[in-house]
C-alpha cells in the first residue's frame, strides 16, 4: 500500500506526483529507446504505427477529453498535416523546418475554422466536422496542382543534417523520429494541462456556464483549444504520409475521423493514457482479427466490414459498461492494489445526472 | 420545362433525405440526442421489407410485408433504447453521439452479412411505370414518396403539438427530473419514441427501396439527412422536411449547372453556411442560456 500525503499546492500540479511514478516513467522510457533491439523490423513498424495514432489521440483528445467538444473532422486535418508538409520539402524546406510548420500552419488552418464552429456546440459541432470531413476529399480533388489529386503523392525520403531516414529501408530511424515526436507532443500536453489554460480547458467542458462565471472566455479557449489539438494532429498526419509511403484524396477520409474519436473513447476520454492504449488498440486489432478469423473459418475468406463492426460492438460495449475506457479499468485495478485491503467497490461510482436542455419549446 | 423536370426529381429525393431527418428530429426532440446510425436504421428498414417480399427470400405480398417491416423495425427502436441506450440515461449527448455512430457500424455489418454487399432491387409495387403531366415525367415511386412523407409529418407534428403523449415527450427532453415530478415515465417515453423513429426509419427505407437498388452502405445518404436536419433546425418536424427539400433540390441543380467536382459539394457547403450564418437552422428553438 502506497500511500500519497500533500504537503503542499505544488503537489497538485507536479509533472509526477513522486518518485515512484518518476521511476516507472523513466523505465518505460528507457524501455521505448532499447525497443529496436528487442523487436524484429515487422513488429517496429507495427509499434511506430500505435506511436503515430497515439500522437493523432493526443490531438484530439485535447480538444473532446480535455475540452469536451467532439470532432468528427480530423481526418481533415491529419490531411493538412500530411499534405503542408509534403509540399513545403517539395518547395525546398528542410525537414526540420518544414515538419514543425506543417503542424503549425494546421494550427492556424483548424483556429480559423474553428472561429465559425465556435457559436456551435454538442452535436452541432459534430455535424458541422462532419461535413468539414467529407468536403476535405472534394477539396483535394479540386486542388490538383498542389495536391496530385486523385493520383496522389509520394513523400520524399527525411534528411535531418544529413542524416537520411526512410520508413522501408530503415524502420529504426523512422521509429525513433516518431518517438521523439511522441514524448515532445506528450509532454507538451502533459504541461499544457498543468497551466492555467489547461485548467480553463477542464472548466469549459465541465460546465461552460460555470466556466464563464469564473472569468473564462470561452469561445477563446474553444478557438485555442481546437489550434493546439489540430497542430499535433497535423505532426500526426504528417507522420502518418511517411509510414503510409504514398496519399490521395481518399488516405483521409471520414472513417479515419470516427475511427480516431473510436479510438480515444476505448481508452478513455480525458487522459494521457487513453490516447496510447486506444492507439494500441486500433493498430492491433485488424491483426487479432485476421488471426482468429483464420482460426475459426480458415483465411482466404474475406468478410466486408468486419473489422469496423467488430471495433462498433467492443464501443458500444466499453460505453455501456466502463465509460472511462481501458484507462478507467486500469484506474481501478491500480487503485484497488494501492489501498489494499481497504478499496470498496462503490469508490467509482458516478453520480446520478438528468438532463436538461437549451432549448425553450 | 428542363427546369421543372430537375425541381419535380429534386423534390422526390429531398422527401427521402427529410424522412431520414424526421427520425433525426424525433429522437432530438424526446431525448435531446441525436441518432447518428438513423440512415442505417432506414438501410435495415429496406432490406427487412426485402426480405419479406423478394422472390428468393420470404416471397409475401408487399402489402403484407410492408406494415410488418414497419412493425418489426419499430419492435427493434424499442428493444435498442431497452437494452442499450437506457444505460447512458441522463449522460451527456457525446456518449449517445459515440453509441449511435458504433450501432451504424454494426447494423451495416450485420446486414451485410445477411443480405450480402451486391445492390438488390425491392419487388416493389411502387416502382412502375411513370406519369406525364404536361411533359414532366414523373416515376410512380416518386409521386409516392412525396405523398407519404407530407401525410407522416403532418401526423407527427400534430402528434407532438396535440397528444397529451406527444407534450409529455417534449417536456422529458427539456428537463428530465422536472418531467419525473410531474408524473411522465420518462424512460418508457423514450423507449416509444425510439419505436416511433425506427418505424418512420422503415417507411423512408420501403420508399427509397421503391425507387432504386439498395446495398447495405446506403445508409451514408443519413449524413445528407443531417444537412437537411440542422437547415430545418434540430427541433423541427416541418423545419425537417423543408431542410431535406432545399438539399434535395439543389442536388440536381447543382450537378446540371455547377462544374464537375463542384457540384457534390453543395449540400455540404449549404450546410456550414447555414451553421455559420444561423447556427440553430432556420425554425431556430434555442436561446443563449445567461449566467
Amino acid at each position: 500500500m502506497r500511500t500519497l500525503f500533500k504537503i503542499s499546492y505544488d503537489d497538485d500540479i507536479r509533472l509526477f506526483p513522486d518518485r515512484w511514478s518518476m521511476l516507472v516513467y523513466a523505465a518505460l522510457l528507457a524501455l521505448a529507446f532499447v525497443l529496436p533491439m528487442l523487436l524484429g523490423e515487422f513488429y517496429l513498424g507495427e509499434v511506430t504505427n500505435v506511436l503515430i495514432w497515439a500522437i493523432a489521440g493526443l490531438g484530439l483528445m485535447l480538444l473532446t477529453g480535455q475540452t469536451g467538444q467532439v470532432s468528427l473532422g480530423h481526418a481533415a486535418f491529419l490531411a493538412i498535416g500530411c499534405y503542408t508538409n509534403t509540399i513545403l520539402i517539395e518547395l525546398g524546406l528542410p525537414f526540420i523546418i518544414a515538419f514543425p510548420l506543417a503542424g503549425v500552419i494546421t494550427g492556424l488552418v483548424g483556429a480559423i475554422i474553428a472561429v465559425p464552429a465556435l457559436r456551435l456546440h454538442g452535436i452541432y459541432l459534430a455535424i458541422a466536422t462532419i461535413a468539414l470531413s467529407v468536403l476535405a476529399d472534394d477539396i483535394i480533388v479540386l486542388l490538383d496542382p498542389w495536391t496530385g489529386g486523385v493520383s496522389g503523392k509520394f513523400p520524399e525520403a527525411i534528411t535531418i543534417f544529413g542524416l537520411e531516414i526512410e520508413r522501408w529501408t530503415m524502420p529504426t530511424r523512422f521509429y525513433y523520429l516518431v518517438l521523439v515526436v511522441t514524448i515532445i507532443c506528450t509532454l507538451f500536453y502533459r504541461n499544457l494541462l498543468r497551466s492555467p489554460l489547461g485548467r480553463a480547458f477542464a472548466a469549459v467542458r465541465d460546465s461552460e456556464v460555470s466556466a464563464t462565471a469564473m472569468g473564462v472566455h470561452i469561445s477563446r479557449t474553444k478557438g485555442t483549444a481546437f489550434g493546439l489539438s489540430c497542430m499535433i494532429t497535423g505532426w500526426a498526419g504528417a507522420l502518418m504520409g511517411y509510414y503510409a509511403g504514398a496519399f490521395n484524396n481518399e488516405t483521409f477520409s471520414l472513417v479515419i475521423s470516427i475511427t480516431l474519436l473510436m479510438m480515444i473513447v476505448i481508452g478513455g476520454l480525458g487522459s494521457i493514457h487513453g490516447a496510447f492504449f486506444g492507439a494500441v488498440v486500433v493498430a492491433f486489432l485488424p491483426q487479432a482479427l485476421s488471426i482468429l478469423k483464420g482460426a475459426v473459418i480458415g483465411g482466404g475468406v474475406a468478410i466486408p466490414g468486419l473489422e469496423t463492426g467488430v471495433f462498433g460492438l467492443i464501443l458500444i460495449l466499453f460505453i455501456l459498461f466502463e465509460p472511462m475506457g481501458l484507462y478507467g479499468r486500469w484506474l481501478k485495478i491500480r487503485t484497488w492494489f494501492e489501498l489494499f485491503p481497504f478499496a470498496r467497490k462503490d469508490m467509482f461510482r458516478r453520480q446520478k445526472s438528468y438532463l436538461k436542455t437549451e432549448r425553450l419549446r | 420545362m428542363e427546369v421543372l423536370q430537375l425541381l419535380v426529381s429534386g423534390l422526390a429525393n429531398g422527401c427521402v433525405y427529410g424522412l431520414i431527418a424526421l427520425g433525426f428530429v424525433l429522437i432530438y426532440k424526446a431525448t435531446e440526442a441525436v441518432n447518428f446510425a438513423q440512415g442505417d436504421f432506414m438501410m435495415l428498414g429496406a432490406f427487412v421489407t426485402l426480405g419479406l417480399t423478394n422472390a428468393e427470400y420470404m416471397h409475401l405480398p408487399f402489402w403484407l410485408a410492408a406494415p410488418l417491416a414497419i412493425i418489426i423495425m419499430a419492435a427493434l427502436g424499442y428493444l435498442l433504447d431497452f437494452f442499450v441506450l437506457r444505460h447512458l440515461f441522463g449522460q451527456s449527448q457525446t456518449a449517445v453521439v459515440i453509441l449511435t455512430i458504433a450501432l451504424g457500424f454494426v447494423i451495416r455489418f450485420v446486414a451485410g452479412v445477411v443480405w450480402g454487399h451486391e445492390p438488390q432491387t425491392l419487388e416493389s409495387p411502387l416502382s412502375i411505370g411513370d406519369i406525364n403531366i404536361g411533359g414532366v415525367v414523373l416515376g410512380m415511386a416518386d409521386v409516392a414518396v412525396i405523398v407519404v412523407t407530407v401525410l407522416l409529418t403532418l401526423f407527427l407534428y400534430q402528434f407532438f403539438q396535440r397528444t397529451k403523449l406527444g407534450l409529455a415527450m417534449q417536456a422529458a427532453s427539456q428537463n428530465q427530473m422536472a418531467a419525473y415530478y410531474m408524473g411522465i415515465p420518462v424512460k418508457r417515453v423514450q423507449g416509444l419514441i425510439w419505436g416511433l423513429s425506427g418505424a418512420t426509419a422503415a417507411v423512408a427505407g420501403i420508399l427509397f427501396a421503391s425507387k432504386g437498388a439498395i446495398d447495405p452502405n446506403v445508409g451514408l445518404l443519413g449524413i445528407k439527412a443531417f444537412a437537411a436536419a440542422v437547415i430545418g433546425g434540430f427541433g423541427s418536424l416541418p423545419g425537417a422536411l423543408a431542410g431535406g427539400l432545399i438539399i434535395g433540390v439543389i442536388e440536381p441543380f447543382a450537378s446540371r449547372y455547377f462544374p464537375a467536382g463542384y457540384s457534390q459539394i453543395a449540400p455540404y457547403a449549404l450546410l456550414l453556411f447555414v451553421l455559420v450564418v444561423r447556427p440553430h437552422g432556420l425554425f431556430s428553438q434555442v436561446r443563449i442560456k445567461k449566467v
